[in-house]
């Protein structure tokens, strides 16, 4: 399978599952670290950019993986 | 009367309650009541930000709600409600249901139908949380038949409901002993400043 369609399939399925995930668990994450919503919403926004990128690292890699195999 | 790190505050210091840095994401100073912490995480288990609106922190306790229950709803959902099922048997041990034990009252049904069934009684509400059977006659598999229907969601709700009861976890460690305050380090320039004077 071609790189560009791996990742458009992905992309249209399974992925957008991790996006209410990623909201809930940035949100209370951030709720335990703070007790005023705005440095709460601040957090979740830094934490939510950090998991993205965590995972779309996890992905490039597992991509890259199965390409050269 | 307890402040963030869950130390005593005295009385006369309750007109400053709370207070805290504006800046984000800077070393906040705040007081809460958390009134009785201990029966604040029973409310928090019992229902998702029910220990903070007992606290009387509703906007935590509002975000709580809304982030963990929508969550668990969510889930629960995505495979018709029977990813939620507690079941320890030879063949089946629903180790998943403990973290989603976590959200409290929402999935405690699942404990009342795996009572009912072990007692030989039809599970009530169409079998919603009811653990899977094996039918002895035919032999099919219930569990089986699940994973068939809902095929990734089986699985993706499984993960939505276990999120939501250990999200809810943290939640019920925030209304014990309230948040835990992060220190920012300070910058170089003002730590050498510090030092030098």
């Amino acid at each position: 399978m071609h790189v560009s369609s791996l990742f458009a399939s992905w992309a249209s399925t399974q992925l957008w599952y991790s996006i209410p995930l990623i909201v809930s668990i940035s949100l209370v994450y951030g709720a335990t670290r703070h007790e005023q919503m705005g440095p709460i919403l601040h957090h979740a926004w830094r934490m939510g950019k950090w998991m993205v990128g965590f995972v779309l690292v996890i992905m490039a890699i597992l991509t890259l993986a199965s390409w050269a195999c | 009367m307890w402040d963030a790190s869950g130390t005593a505050v005295p009385p006369g210091d309750l007109p400053n309650m709370p207070t805290q840095s504006p800046e984000p994401g800077s070393n906040e100073h705040l007081e809460i009541d958390l009134r009785q912490p201990a029966l604040a995480a029973f409310w928090g288990w019992l229902w998702p930000g029910a220990g903070h609106l007992y606290q009387r922190r509703y906007a935590k306790g509002v975000l709580f709600m809304v982030c963990i229950l929508s969550t668990y709803v969510y889930g629960l959902m995505m495979a018709g409600g029977r990813v939620v099922y507690a079941s320890w048997t030879g063949t089946e041990k629903r180790w998943q249901y403990f973290c989603q034990l976590g959200v409290g009252l929402p999935a405690l049904p699942a404990l009342v139908q795996a009572r009912r069934l072990a007692r030989g009684q039809k599970p009530l509400l169409g079998g919603i949380m009811a653990p899977p059977r094996t039918d002895p006659f035919t032999g099919v598999d219930q569990l089986s038949q699940w994973h068939l229907e809902h095929k990734l969601y089986f699985d993706l709700g499984t993960l939505y409901t276990m999120i939501a009861g250990l999200l809810n976890v943290l939640a019920i460690y925030d209304a014990y002993a309230g948040p835990v305050l992060m220190a920012v380090p300070e910058k170089r320039g003002k730590r050498a400043a510090a030092d030098s004077s």
